[in-house]
């Protein structure tokens, strides 16, 4: 070899070293691909806001403005009182939480810090279950179980139909998720401090409830609000037990029948609300639809932020 | 000295009543936990009392018989078929796009605003309530391409149900190809693998196990639906399939389990009661079938690595 | 792919592994270099090497950013032929991010920028027409922990061959390749079995197999033995002065022992007061360790800082 062979190209070796073009073809058709079907994502969701605006627009037009605040959600009347629908949704949301949020936090607690590894690998594929269970199976738990049973012995008297039952049903269902997102949250709790918690002589009530619930609190709101978000969005428990379809008067009383924004559009879809030519009732589905959109977007994001409030803080 | 050996061990006692609090506390834990399974046994053997008899009275009949008006001679052979037609939809259209999403977002993907956008994008998607995929699907699916779908009909809500579950199939599968270890595609491209061959032959049969219990959970998932179906243009109530063809079906009226269940719920007749709880176990032994499916799974091959 | 599968030892040429002869004028392109290098007299101006031989590959002007963070800084050295060279230094001098910048391993780590040259047979492996894919099947990697991939001992070394679109013997490949790495006799018996089940010690060996069975020129050692106990480290050492004969290694090691008793070469690295890594002495690994010419590398190699 000569001296200064280093500058001497290998003209074969440049070429070698493209590369074949049959696979860069190959890897760019692959990455294109790829990348289809990551933008289709966009599309749905573009699509999604796109009906929802569309519709909801339409819906305006249509209606006289003094509709949407009458005595109750009876759109083949052309009414369409929204607070009712709030109201329902906001009284279904918080009688599930009364029941979720202290049953999936203590059950929680319990997988987190007391539960040994035998349990927790026999319980939390039961938890799975729960989460699995169809939400019209749930609903009609709620109206043939629940209501008999629980709702109408505290209320004689009380219809089959009721928001209590609706909304203990649609607690159960929020169960598993407030449950496994604090969970996760106590999991992430740094040995290290329950460990300087038992190596002060605390005890392991003390230790849970005074260290890890507290160093896990961003996490446990992300889970209230992630349950709240899940409990509004949840259309057929409410669907099934709390009655009201072909309208609903404004109430407050869990013991009423009555009607929440997506048990609302379910009804709408399925024509008992719909009469021939009231178009404007069929559109009410839209706006519904971009209220319910909007009110979970916001608890999402906001639920977001407290989860990776945690991720940061350890 | 004496006094002071004997009072150590005595305060290393556990000082007795004292401790009623904590057990107290453990207590609660077990009863809140044990309510998760108490509601989860009491719903099964409630819906299974009810609805057993309907099949030790007509045994296969409830299941191949169509919707009817009348309870004896209902049945859920439509439900069943048109779930398990939603479940090949949505293992055809969601799992492949899906999956390559979560390639393209975990192996592929630079990091830049584009990709953070789609990031972002998807885990929005996946907290959109179901009923408003309903909404998609009848503005999009069911009118704007009614005469490429047939408007109210199969192929209609199979593909709503896939954009309901195309999120969670996309977050699950990225997660098990992101539990692939790194320093597996290191060796890969060390001996010259390309970046697919580092994908196909490398992540992807690593991720495999992941991935699939990750998508027979959204499956299950997808079967339970009935609020994005209902305005999807699922038929409530009887509707005679006639004499099509599989391919005419396609596009045309359908039902599927979840909506025959709310269907027969708010019938006013006492029998449709246990007609419901009849289809109900069916529903159930489907969805928890792909559950249990999806444990075994992960169970199975969950690697330490 | 005739180029990719020629044998290394093809290209070499006679003068031996450690070239000894006096240095002669140097030819115009020796001097560009000699010249880069007398601008930057820390980054390898004492290098002792044979300028007549080709180097195996030749970094010059190297720098790497993670983001906006300069890793290593200005690296020019050459590596010679069928010799060992190996990288010491602190830690956080840079030497893993200098070794897989060879290779172009780092474009796979996000947000990495490259600036320089790395010349392999008058070739820019960073020119922009050059396929990464095709440099990494030239100059193999070797890394820290023993990763073999979860499939058979056979698959492990098939592997490279079989995405190389090898048309030969594969059985023979694979045999030759196993036995390169001294682990045929253990294994000859179960190359069925998953590369996983085996010891780390050989797992490391197998992961050297599964590089050479790609054939490559040159071989990166990324702390090889760190992971290992000591009668594997040694048996690595072994290997490694064997394979020389035929592969140009480069490696780095935390080890200064291991550096002194493997290596032909060594390049000390330390970390500038902009934490970016930069070379302090490069050097016949005799010289290094027992004649420095700095007093950094003096007080680094007896133990003193790092």
């Amino acid at each position: 070899m000569q001296p200064g062979a280093s500058l001497r190209r290998d003209p074969s070796l440049a070429t070698a070293l493209r590369g074949t073009a049959a696979r860069h073809r190959r890897e760019r058709v692959i990455g294109a691909v790829l990348l289809g079907a990551a933008l289709l994502t966009v599309v749905v969701s573009a699509l999604i806001i796109l009906s929802l605006f569309g519709g909801a627009v339409d819906f305006i037009r249509q209606i006289d403005l003094g509709t949407l605040f009458a005595d109750g959600w009876y759109p083949r009347r052309g009414e369409f009182d929204l607070k009712t629908l709030v109201a329902g949704s906001l009284l279904v949301t918080g009688i599930a939480l009364l029941l979720a949020v202290p049953v999936g936090l203590l059950s929680a607690i319990y997988l987190s810090e007391y539960a040994s590894r035998r349990v927790r690998r026999i319980v939390k594929p039961i938890l799975e279950v729960l989460a699995g269970i169809p939400s019209v199976v749930l609903g009609f738990f709620a109206l043939t179980f629940i209501s008999p049973v629980f709702v109408q012995r505290l209320n004689p008297g009380t219809s089959d139909f009721n928001l209590l039952a609706a909304g203990l049903g649609v607690g159960i269902l929020t169960i598993p998720l407030i449950a496994s997102v604090s969970e996760d949250s106590m999991r992430a709790v740094p040995a290290a401090l329950r460990e300087a918690s038992y190596g002060l002589g605390a005890r392991r009530l003390t230790t849970s409830v005074k260290i890890v619930v507290p160093a896990a609190t961003s996490g446990i709101v992300a889970a209230v609000i992630l349950g709240i978000s899940r409990a509004i969005g949840e259309t057929m428990v409410v669907a099934v037990a709390a009655g009201g379809s072909g309208g609903a008067q404004f109430t407050v009383d869990p013991f009423h029948q009555g009607q929440t924004i997506t048990a609302a559009m379910a009804s709408l879809a399925t024509g008992t609300d719909r009469v021939a030519g009231a178009t404007s009732a069929f559109q009410s589905l839209f706006f519904l639809g971009l209220m319910l959109f909007i009110m979970t977007f916001v608890l999402n994001q906001l639920g977001d932020i407290f989860v990776r409030r945690t991720r940061q803080q350890y | 000295m004496t006094t002071a050996s004997r009072a150590l061990p005595r305060s290393l006692h556990r000082t007795g009543g004292a401790d009623w609090r904590g057990l107290l506390f453990h207590g609660l834990l077990l009863v809140s936990l044990v309510f998760s399974l108490l509601i989860l046994f009491t719903l099964i053997t409630d819906v299974l009392m009810r609805g057993l008899p309907v099949f030790q009275e007509r045994g296969a009949d409830f299941l191949t018989r169509p919707t009817s008006s009348s309870p004896a001679r209902s049945g859920v052979a439509q439900g069943i078929f048109g779930t398990l037609m939603m479940a090949i939809f949505v293992s055809v259209v969601a799992f492949p796009l899906g999956i390559m999403t979560a390639i393209y977002l975990e192996e592929y993907a630079p990091d830049n605003r584009l990709t953070r956008l789609i990031n972002v994008n998807i885990r929005n998607l996946a907290g959109v309530p179901s009923v408003v995929y309903g909404l998609l699907g009848l503005s999009i699916f069911v009118l704007a391409l009614g005469p490429l779908t047939g408007g109210k009909s199969m192929i209609a809500g199979g593909l709503t149900l896939s954009a309901l579950v195309l999120p969670i199939v996309i977050i699950t599968s990225a997660e098990a190809i992101r539990a692939v270890p790194h320093s597996l595609r290191e060796a890969g491209y060390g001996v010259g693998a390309s970046r697919w061959e580092v994908t196909r032959l490398l992540v992807l049969p690593n991720a495999a196990p992941g991935i699939l219990t990750g998508t027979v959970l959204s499956l299950s998932r997808a079967l339970g639906e009935t609020a994005p179906l209902l305005l999807a243009g699922a038929v409530l109530g009887g509707f005679s399939t006639g004499s099509r063809g599989l391919r005419e079906q396609l596009f045309s009226d359908y039902t599927v389990l979840p909506v025959t269940i709310f269907d027969w719920s708010r019938r006013a007749q006492a029998e449709f009661r246990d007609l419901t709880a009849a289809a109900i176990i069916v529903l159930l032994v489907i969805t928890l079938f792909a559950n249990a499916v999806a444990i075994i799974l992960r169970n199975r091959y969950e690697r330490s690595w | 792919m005739p180029s990719t599968l020629t044998e290394p030892t093809d290209r070499v040429d006679g003068s031996g592994n450690l070239p000894t002869a006096p240095r002669t004028p140097a030819t115009a392109g020796v001097a560009l270099r000699m010249e880069r290098t007398a601008a930057q007299p820390l980054a390898g101006g004492d290098a002792d090497t044979d300028p007549a031989a080709e180097p195996a590959v030749d970094l010059r002007d190297v720098s790497v950013y993670y983001g906006s963070f300069r890793a290593v800084k200005n690296i020019t050295f050459d590596v010679p032929p069928n010799a060992i060279t190996s990288l010491i230094g602190p830690s956080g001098s840079g030497k893993s991010t200098l070794l897989r910048a060879v290779n172009r391993m780092n474009d796979l780590i996000p947000g990495t920028r490259f600036e320089g040259e790395v010349l392999y047979h008058g070739e820019n492996l960073y020119a922009e027409q050059v396929d990464p894919v095709e440099v990494r099947r030239r100059i193999g990697m070797v890394f820290q922990k023993p990763n073999p991939f979860p499939k058979s001992i056979y698959d492990n070394v098939a592997f490279g061959p079989r995405i190389n679109g090898f048309r030969g013997k594969l059985d023979e490949v694979v045999e030759s390749s196993l036995r390169r790495a001294a682990l045929w006799d253990e294994v000859k018996d179960k190359l069925k079995q998953s590369g996983l089940a085996l010891s780390g010690g050989q797992q490391q060996r197998l992961c050297i197999a599964r590089a050479i069975a790609v054939q490559p020129e040159i071989i990166l050692m990324d702390e090889p033995a760190s992971a290992l106990d000591p009668r594997s480290t040694l048996q690595i050492e072994e290997l490694m002065s064997e394979l020389k004969k035929n592969y140009t290694i480069i490696i780095v090691t935390h080890n200064m022992q291991q550096a002194a008793r493997a290596s032909d070469y060594t390049v000390f690295m330390n970390m500038g007061e902009d934490r970016a890594g930069y070379i302090v002495e490069r050097s016949r690994t005799t010289d290094i360790f027992t004649n420095p010419k700095h007093q950094m590398t003096e007080d680094y190699v007896s133990g003193r800082f790092g």
